[in-house]
């Protein structure tokens, strides 16, 4: 009886998460990137949308169509999950609201560490953080007695002797491929040197310089020790690279980890799969990485009532403690009452390392495009370091004197 | 036709092409000429769940005052066709003062996005257009001398290629040439050297995108040909067999002559499709190697978070120019012949 009555009452309880946010009327229209985390934070966002209309883009190009999409009046969606990067352009364009007001009437649960302030003005309300860090096998390192790798000098010294061994013959692997994933790897290595990208106070770039050489020839070395693939492999494909057995250290996404530790796939390699922090490069004390939030952000070309109805169900989800305890594997969460679990290890390394966020410019868009593209012919070889930055400084000149940056 | 019936008859297409095909260039080539008012930023807080930092945003009031009062931008003439991103016009002049080698300074140009890409555009038209035509003539000849009876699926098979969608008959040959698919691993095997990869090396990765462009566009100038085939006079080849002429000698002398007309619109629009040569390159992701000019605008338009309308625009119009001088030669001889014809 006794059972029956704490089930009772914990059912009560249990569903009270579940209760909607009487949200009467209104529309819901949702863009988001797609991996898992932000499929669960939307599901549960859906939890409460009462009698609101509720629609969800989840798309992998949702970089593409979220300005065109935004800059509509009415805007084609209500909210856009975005990330440092991705609120930018929006920024840019003047296409998202200041979310002060709402969260004051709505956000009880939000947690102030959450609130995105651009001069003062709540602009998104992130729940949840990301990082590239490293992931090793714990049993080939063991085998060959090679110490988790703390910096890149590191990895590369482990990954040369693991290939003399024979073990392996590409026992490294990142997301090289060229265009915006190969941008991120000089992002990331760049300001582990210590890098700024733009001279201090304008939009002039800053690259071409002893740390950016550093910064590509690193990312050379790094290159031979991969599949002579690399340029074509994004985080997808080096994650079906290290699932067969043919990588021992890589640099990946932290949200890509769950996918990496689940059930599917050989049981050996994934009880063998650890992770560790960010490494640093040339002797630095910060790590070579960036940290990321995701949040949301909402349209401001929508209705005052489509705006209330979105963010309440969104607030819902980003301070949904059953949520974060329930996807705990997912993602490290930035809402209250997550509890770290053993994959959230690379975010929370990087942090106390004290990574530095991703640069949020207006104009470091185009910085990473114009890394994307004219780095690659130095990784293949065909022209010296110093020139690829050059290119890279005057592609991005030509591009930002067009936008009015210069 | 009456002029007057044939004015009627083509209304329709006239509009329709004026409306979704000529207006559209000519609003893509005035937005070539603007570029972006300059951006007014302004310091201002950060802080976001990892810390604060003073940085800088766009200043959206000040901007959209400018925007409403000029929204096409700022006038920028022809900066954005001379800037390094395109005809790269400064750049040139300072590399041909400063390499004291022609090799040299060709080493520089092709190093430039513009110039990079035309050179892969026109590398692939050259190789690709001749070939097509060569093949679809020599497939088309031979299908024509099988039986009737196994004729239907032989075309059939022939033409699959052009069934398949350009990108998943790309990303069909994508995988196999992967170093651990069929080709690529045979190929390391062959040449033993476990880091040889077919889409790391630049050669290696134009010789498949050639490659693939041939397979995929010959069946366009093989039904064609098969076509005009169909129309050959049998009586002038009975002639020449008695007169003793060979197989060739009656392709050269009687075949090719009929069907040359055909020959000619199949490389009108062969070039033309050759020219704007885009999905192999996305399919193989080929971006590190092989740029070309279609996929220089989808750059601009798509990859970086920031749309450069200016940059696509001008790229665009440079690639109608390009179309219009490559195939200049042939409508200049069509239209003379037509004259004679007259």
């Amino acid at each position: 009886m006794r059972k029956i009555l704490v089930t009772l009452l914990f059912l009560i309880f249990g569903t009270s998460a579940f209760a909607d946010c009487n949200i009467k009327s209104g529309s819901i229209n949702i863009l988001a990137n797609d991996f898992p985390a932000l499929r669960t934070f939307v599901e549960t966002s859906k939890q409460c949308k009462g009698n609101a209309d509720f629609k969800v883009t989840h798309s992998s190009e949702h970089n593409k169509i979220a300005v065109p999409a935004l800059t509509a009046n009415p805007s084609e969606f209500s909210a856009r999950i975005a990330a440092n990067s991705s609120i930018v352009p929006l920024m840019n364009q003047d296409l998202i609201r200041p979310l002060d007001d709402l969260v004051k009437k709505y956000g009880k649960g939000i947690q102030d560490s959450q609130l995105i302030t651009i001069d003062g003005k709540v602009m998104a309300v992130a729940f949840m953080a990301n990082t590239q860090h490293l992931y090793y096998r714990e049993d080939i390192l063991k085998d060959m007695g090679i110490a988790v790798p703390k910096t890149y000098e590191e990895v590369v010294a482990a990954s040369e002797k693991i290939r003399a061994s024979g073990k392996m013959q590409h026992p490294y692997a990142a997301a090289y491929k060229a265009g915006w994933n190969l941008a991120e790897e000089f992002v990331n290595m760049f300001i582990g040197h210590g890098g700024e990208f733009f001279k201090s106070g304008s939009a002039e770039p800053n690259i071409n310089n002893a740390k950016g050489v550093a910064t590509l020839n690193m990312l050379k070395k790094l290159s031979e020790l991969s599949n002579p693939d690399y340029l074509t492999h994004d985080s997808e494909e080096i994650k079906v690279e290290w699932e067969s057995g043919n990588v021992a250290l890589m640099t990946l996404w932290a949200s890509r980890s769950g996918t990496l530790l689940d059930d599917e796939g050989d049981p050996n390699i994934t009880k063998a799969t650890k992770l560790a922090g960010p490494a640093t490069v040339g002797g630095g004390n910060i790590p070579a990485a960036t940290l990321w939030w995701d949040g949301f952000t909402l349209a401001k070309n929508r209705s005052d009532a489509d705006a209330d109805a979105t963010f309440r169900a969104l607030a819902h989800a980003a301070s949904n403690k059953k949520m974060v305890a329930d996807a705990a594997d997912q993602a490290v969460w930035l809402v209250e009452g997550f509890v770290p679990g053993p994959k959230s290890i690379g975010v929370i390394e990087a942090v106390k390392m004290k990574a530095k966020p991703y640069p949020m410019l207006p104009q470091m868009g185009l910085m990473h495009g114009a890394l994307g593209s004219e780095i690659v012919e130095f990784l293949q070889g065909k022209e010296s370091a110093e020139q690829a930055l050059k290119d890279v400084e005057a592609a991005y000149i030509s591009k930002a004197k067009e936008q009015g940056f210069l | 036709m009456p002029n007057k019936t044939f004015f009627w008859f083509f209304l329709p297409t006239g509009l329709a092409m004026i409306l979704f095909i000529g207006l559209p260039i000519i609003s893509t080539g005035i937005q070539s000429f603007y570029a972006q008012h300059d951006q007014i930023v302004k310091e201002v807080k950060k802080c976001d769940p990892f810390g604060c930092t003073v940085s800088i945003v766009v200043d959206n009031e000040e901007t959209s005052k400018i925007r409403e009062a000029k929204p096409l931008g700022k006038f920028n003439g022809f900066g954005t066709y001379t800037d390094r991103n395109h005809l790269a016009v400064d750049e040139i002049k300072k590399f041909w003062n400063e390499t004291d080698s022609f090799g040299a300074f060709i080493d520089q140009v092709t190093n430039l996005p513009f110039y990079k890409a035309l050179i892969f555009t026109l590398t692939y038209c050259l190789f690709v257009t001749p070939n097509v035509l060569l093949l679809g003539f020599i497939i088309a000849l031979s299908l024509n001398a099988v039986a009737r009876k196994i004729r239907g699926p032989l075309i059939f098979g022939t033409i699959l290629p052009m069934i398949v969608t350009p990108l998943v008959g790309s990303l069909v040959l994508f995988w196999m040439i992967d170093s651990q698919g069929i080709i690529g691993a045979n190929i390391q095997n062959l040449m033993n050297d476990p880091y040889l990869s077919l889409k790391s090396s630049k050669t290696l990765t134009w010789i498949t995108i050639i490659i693939y462009g041939i397979w995929h566009h010959s069946p366009f100038a093989f039904v064609v040909f098969y076509a005009a085939l169909q129309t050959v006079p049998q009586e002038p080849v009975e002639a020449a067999i008695i007169d003793g002429a060979s197989r060739f000698q009656r392709i050269k002398h009687i075949v090719l002559p009929h069907i040359y007309p055909v020959v000619t619109f199949v490389a009108l629009i062969s070039l033309m499709d050759n020219f704007r040569v885009f999905e192999p390159i996305i399919g193989f992701s080929a971006e590190g190697s092989a740029q070309s000019l279609s996929w220089l605008i989808y750059d601009n338009l798509v990859n970086e978070e920031v749309i450069l309308f200016g940059s696509a625009a001008a790229t665009s119009i440079m690639t109608i120019v390009g179309i219009a001088i490559l195939l200049a030669p042939v409508l200049i001889r069509t239209w003379k012949e037509f004259r004679i014809a007259r």
